[in-house]
């Protein structure tokens, strides 16, 4: 088998060295009734041209080719510069261990040291860590970071955040003795409901969850939130799950904590995964923090060397007192992201934002938004019936916006749409005028930019 | 070096009385086996100890050791130049690497804890 | 005599942000072909940043020199081996990463139409199948996104059957040979941890066992083989004892490189487990992550098993979320799927006689390890090895020399470390696993270069306390880096 580099002579020779004469008797120590006495029930080994051919044939059964896909919702079709698989294919970087020796790592851990900076520069945080295993994870870890910082044990999210992140958040939250109580959002401008978060907010909040963009695509007025979370002693976690908006977006200066999914940048939608997550904060709360840090230091020469460090908050040394279980990192996942940052840079990321801002705006023009708030690369449409719409823009191999009846039942009659600057003017158009129909209006020409209340 | 003013416990840690008020450290033994230390977690002035239990924990790069109450008490004094200064707990165990001080609630639990012979014979022991 | 490797010219490369300078640019955007939007009338003006201060702004030039020469500063396998205990850091095929990046897979959208993404759900359901049947269990889920994740999600199923049943219990047993994930998931799980103790001859003590489980004990977390390299050969009274008086056995699947084939804990009483993709099924660590760890379950815990799960539903897959008794998600989506299509590609690639005789290869390359070194090193145990094996510094610690400074020594041989000081209950312990993808010159490069170490720790042992002397740095100031963190760049 061509990945095993052993000649059956060198096998031989190894076993003779090893005082065996036949391979079976490396298992004779094994008891008789754990050894499996048949061979696995799994077809023989193929080829790599069969190999290559079989997940063809499975992609072939998909429809990501040729199709244009208006889905976002937490996981954003973003074009990917080339340099990103040249560098990650590397088998330096691709086929390397976690940095744990220094001397011989210092390619990712240097690499790594620029993606917790550019972290902090873009969510204007102090410190970011090395990625956790995506967004929806990095969440619950915030809030159980929340909770060791305060004392506290409630959790309050608004149920604007992305609906699988906070079913993740209570599957953790169920175990570690954390309730979670959610607050809403205005009907009409699709924002936080910061009154029923008053309400609802109390001495035993650890922290307040807010996302923005969120879910619906509307910016929210997370400062508001974190004044009414620290004036009640809670922190205020900022989840995000479209990374391209930091690129003209304020981040919030109230946030104490930035819990958030790089997976818009550079990094494939894999049908799920494996993302990229981040958590940023205060230097307050370092201590706190989860995950795998790398830091600045020197070797004996004094040169400028890095290195992880923070250590003894993980799991390998604390054990059952650490601050999580989290092993590993997204290193590679990461390092894409970082390659895309390096591309698209300080003008690139802003002009990326606002190709995308226009994109989206010119085919909600088009469309009759469900909500008057702000929004950026993605907003919910009324359309009457979602999946009718699909199966018509199916027909013109077009993949349409998500129906919310799934996660919102007040909104079953809508969908969210995203658009990028992938997205083509003739798709969206297409998109508009099967809006437009399932209006019961004749087909609407191209609209100028919508007027959207600030 | 182990001083015979103090007295010491089985994890590690010395008291110095004076009169009610005691002061708190971990010995040139334990520093000596954590290595350099790189960060002291303590515990807020105000704060009431069981003897025996953990109020606080004491980092090196690769280990993380809980630091135990000698005696019972409420915490009157925390030396926050470890924040900046944590080596001082390698370079002066016994003198500025004090942790904390303890207003004692229970004296009589002095008598619980090791003679610095009995202490020098069990980390010889140890060994 | 070092062989494996010569000195040779490194590039020096600055930071991004050093090298930054504005103006320059590495992208270019098409034009729009819709109207400009104005963001400050769009967002609200107080919702536009100025700028990304900061941020670099590097030629395309820069950015693939600057990541290239950082790339060589690192090892990894495609240079040579890993003997890393307990990480099988063996071969990441290449045809792998063609796989993945396949456009129909890699593009697809976890909400795109089912009927669109069949050929995504056969993937699934096709590992999903693999690895039932290699471990001998009933039902497999896809969704943990590494190892302690599934450990986690595994955790938290037993709880769920055991609150079914009446009683959730408090205590999980941890052998005090375990890898640190599984006390800190334990605990993250909402259980209180207690240790066991192994014997001498480093397998569980069923004695103590016996004692141990009492009514509050939820289950035991075992790795088999465990971290010593020794099969646990009284697992089946293990299982015996944890199930007579209503607890569960987890097992750690970290080790699975040594019974593929040979052995399926379904069949020795384990009742859930977890499988780490990056190790036993070679999808590549890429300096950290990302990973898989699938959960195998029998079929007891099934119906607790995360939502959604795969069905088939006439002669399509679906995705059922209707599991009343489900724990819930573990984490959004479905699962790392790109690196499920590596795994699978691996099984594939192998076949049923093939993953067999990878086993067989890593556990001959093992025991041929540790025939040679032990004339040179201590061995604290004398059970018989699987495909690791666990060697103490004891004899070399009477020259002042610890395993750290071994390893260290190590790499100017032109290898990566073995796992220094774990498992905790050897003292300096030395933890080599070599893995089948290890060809007989390299390990006999690496027995050689152990040898050769062994030696001058007898002659002049201060040459392996500084080590390394050969690579781009020397031993780093880790003291200083966690004193005064520095974890990030600043102007």
């Amino acid at each position: 088998m061509r990945y095993l580099p052993k000649s059956d002579s060198e096998r031989r020779q190894m076993l003779e060295a090893c005082g065996l004469s036949s391979a079976e008797e490396l298992f004779a120590h094994l008891p008789e009734p754990v050894r499996l006495d048949r061979p696995l029930d799994l077809a023989p080994g193929i080829s790599e041209y069969e190999i290559v051919q079989y997940f063809r044939d499975c992609a072939a059964r998909n429809a990501a080719d040729g199709y244009q896909s208006f889905l976002g919702a937490g996981v954003y079709s973003h074009y990917r510069p080339v340099l990103v698989d040249t560098v990650v294919s590397r088998g330096e970087f691709l086929t390397s261990y976690t940095p744990y020796q220094a001397e011989i790592s210092q390619g990712t851990l240097t690499t790594i040291f620029e993606f917790q900076t550019m972290i902090c520069q873009l969510t204007g945080m102090d410190v970011a860590n090395a990625s956790m295993y995506d967004g929806s994870t990095a969440v619950p870890e915030a809030a159980m970071m929340a909770v060791r910082a305060t004392g506290r044990d409630g959790i309050l999210t608004a149920r604007s955040v992305h609906p699988e992140y906070r079913e993740v958040l209570r599957t953790y939250a169920r175990n570690q003795g954390m309730p979670v109580d959610e607050f809403g959002y205005v009907s009409e401008t699709g924002a936080l409901d910061l009154e029923d978060l008053e309400s609802k907010i109390g001495p035993q909040t650890a922290a307040v969850i807010v996302q923005s963009p969120n879910f619906f695509g509307i910016v929210e007025q997370a400062n508001a939130a974190a004044e009414i979370a620290h004036r009640a002693g809670a922190l205020l976690i900022m989840v995000f799950t479209e990374a391209v908006s930091l690129g003209l977006l304020e981040p919030p200066a109230g946030a104490d904590i930035v819990a958030g999914e790089l997976q818009s940048f550079a990094i494939s939608p894999s049908y799920g995964g494996p993302y990229a997550g981040v958590i940023a904060t205060r230097d307050k709360f370092i201590r706190q923090m989860p995950g795998r840090l790398v830091g600045q230091t020197v070797d004996s020469r004094g040169n400028r060397a890095f290195c992880l460090t923070l250590s003894t908050r993980e799991q390998h040394i604390r054990r059952e007192k650490a601050t999580s279980n989290i092993c590993t990192n997204q290193a590679l996942i990461a390092l894409m992201a970082t390659v895309f940052m390096t591309v698209y840079g300080k003008e690139g990321l802003r002009e990326l934002a606002a190709q995308n801002l226009a994109k989206a705006h010119y085919l909600a023009g088009q469309a009759a938004p469900r909500f008057t708030g702000p929004f950026f690369n993605e907003f919910v449409a009324r359309v009457g019936s979602p999946e009718e719409v699909n199966k018509r823009l199916l027909k013109q191999k077009i993949i349409g916006g998500l129906p919310l009846g799934r996660f919102y039942p007040e909104l079953s009659d809508c969908m969210l749409l995203c658009a990028t600057e992938m997205s083509s003017r003739t798709a969206m158009d297409a998109v508009g005028r099967e809006l437009a129909a399932s209006r019961g209006h004749a087909a609407a020409p191209a609209a100028a930019p919508s007027e959207v209340l600030a | 070096m182990v001083p015979e003013n103090l007295r010491y416990t089985k994890d590690h840690e010395w008291i110095r009385v004076d009169g009610e008020v005691a002061t708190v450290g971990i010995t040139d033994h334990a520093q000596e086996e954590l290595g350099d230390i790189v960060y002291v977690e303590l515990p807020k002035a105000g704060a009431r100890l069981e003897q025996a239990s953990s109020f606080g924990s004491v980092e090196s790069v690769k280990a993380v050791s809980d630091i135990y109450a000698p005696v019972s008490g409420e915490v009157t004094g925390v030396n926050t130049a470890l924040a900046d200064a944590p080596e001082k707990v390698n370079d002066d165990p016994y003198g500025e690497g004090w942790l904390i001080q303890l207003k004692l609630s229970s004296p009589a639990q002095l008598e619980s804890l090791m003679t610095p012979a009995q202490y020098t014979e069990y980390i010889g022991s140890e060994k | 005599m070092i062989e494996k490797v010569r000195p040779h010219l490194s590039q020096n490369e600055a930071l991004l942000f050093e090298r930054s300078s504005p103006g320059k640019k590495a992208y270019q955007l098409p034009e729009l072909d819709v109207p400009p939007v104005d963001p400050a009338a769009a967002l609200g003006a107080a919702n536009v940043r100025s700028e990304i201060a900061g941020f670099p702004e590097v030629s395309e030039v820069e950015a693939i020199r600057h990541f290239t020469r950082l790339s060589t500063w690192n090892y990894a396998i495609d240079y040579g081996m890993y003997p890393l205990g307990s990480c099988t850091m063996k071969y990441n095929p290449r045809v792998n990463e063609l796989v993945a990046r396949t456009e129909g897979l890699a593009w697809a959208h976890p909400y795109q139409p089912e009927a669109l993404s069949q050929g995504c759900m056969e993937v699934m359901a096709r590992l999903e199948a693999a690895l039932a049947e290699i471990t001998g269990m009933d039902a497999v889920t896809l969704q943990p996104a590494a190892g302690a994740h599934g450990e986690l999600t595994g955790i938290l199923l037993m709880r769920a059957l055991l609150e079914k049943r009446g009683n959730p219990r408090k205590k999980i047993l941890i052998p005090d040979s375990a890898h640190g994930t599984n006390p800190a998931t334990a605990a993250i799980a909402g259980y209180e941890v207690e240790n066991i103790k192994s014997t001498a001859t480093g397998v569980l003590d069923l004695a103590a066992l016996e004692q141990l489980v009492t009514a509050d004990v939820a289950g035991l977390m075992v790795t088999n083989p465990n971290t010593l390299g020794v099969f646990e050969n009284n697992i089946i009274q293990v299982a015996e004892i944890l199930h007579r008086k209503g607890a569960l056995l987890y097992m750690d699947g970290a080790n699975m490189n040594a019974l593929v084939g040979i052995a399926r804990p379904g069949d020795f009483g384990v009742d859930v487990m977890h499988l780490n993709l990056h190790k036993t099924f070679s999808t590549p660590h890429g300096g950290g992550g990302p990973g898989a760890g699938p959960v195998a379950v029998k079929k007891d815990l099934e119906p607790f098993l995360p939502t959604p799960r795969l069905r088939r539903a006439g002669k399509k897959w679906a995705w059922d979320y209707k599991r009343k008794h489900s724990i819930g998600r573990v984490r959004a989506f479905y699962g790392n799927f790109g690196v499920l299509v590596r795994a699978l590609a691996y099984i594939l690639a192998h076949g049923g006689p093939g993953l067999r005789n990878a086993t067989v290869d890593a556990v001959l390359n093992a025991v041929y390890v540790r025939k040679a070194l032990e004339p040179h090193y201590d061995l604290p145990y004398s059970s018989p090895n699987m495909h690791e094996v666990v060697f103490s510094d004891d004899r070399q610690a009477s020259r002042g020399v610890r395993t750290g400074d071994i390893a260290k020594r190590l790499i100017d041989y032109g290898f990566h470390p073995y796992t220094v000081s774990f498992p905790l209950i050897v003292r300096g312990a030395l933890m080599i696993e070599p893995t089948e993808t290890e060809g007989k010159q390299e390990l006999d490069a690496f027995i050689d270069a152990m040898r050769s170490i062994a030696a001058e720790i007898e002659s002049d042992p201060q040459l392996v306390k500084t080590a390394p002397h050969s690579t781009r740095t020397t031993r780093v100031d880790e003291v200083g880096a966690a004193r005064k963190p520095i974890l990030r760049w600043k102007p």
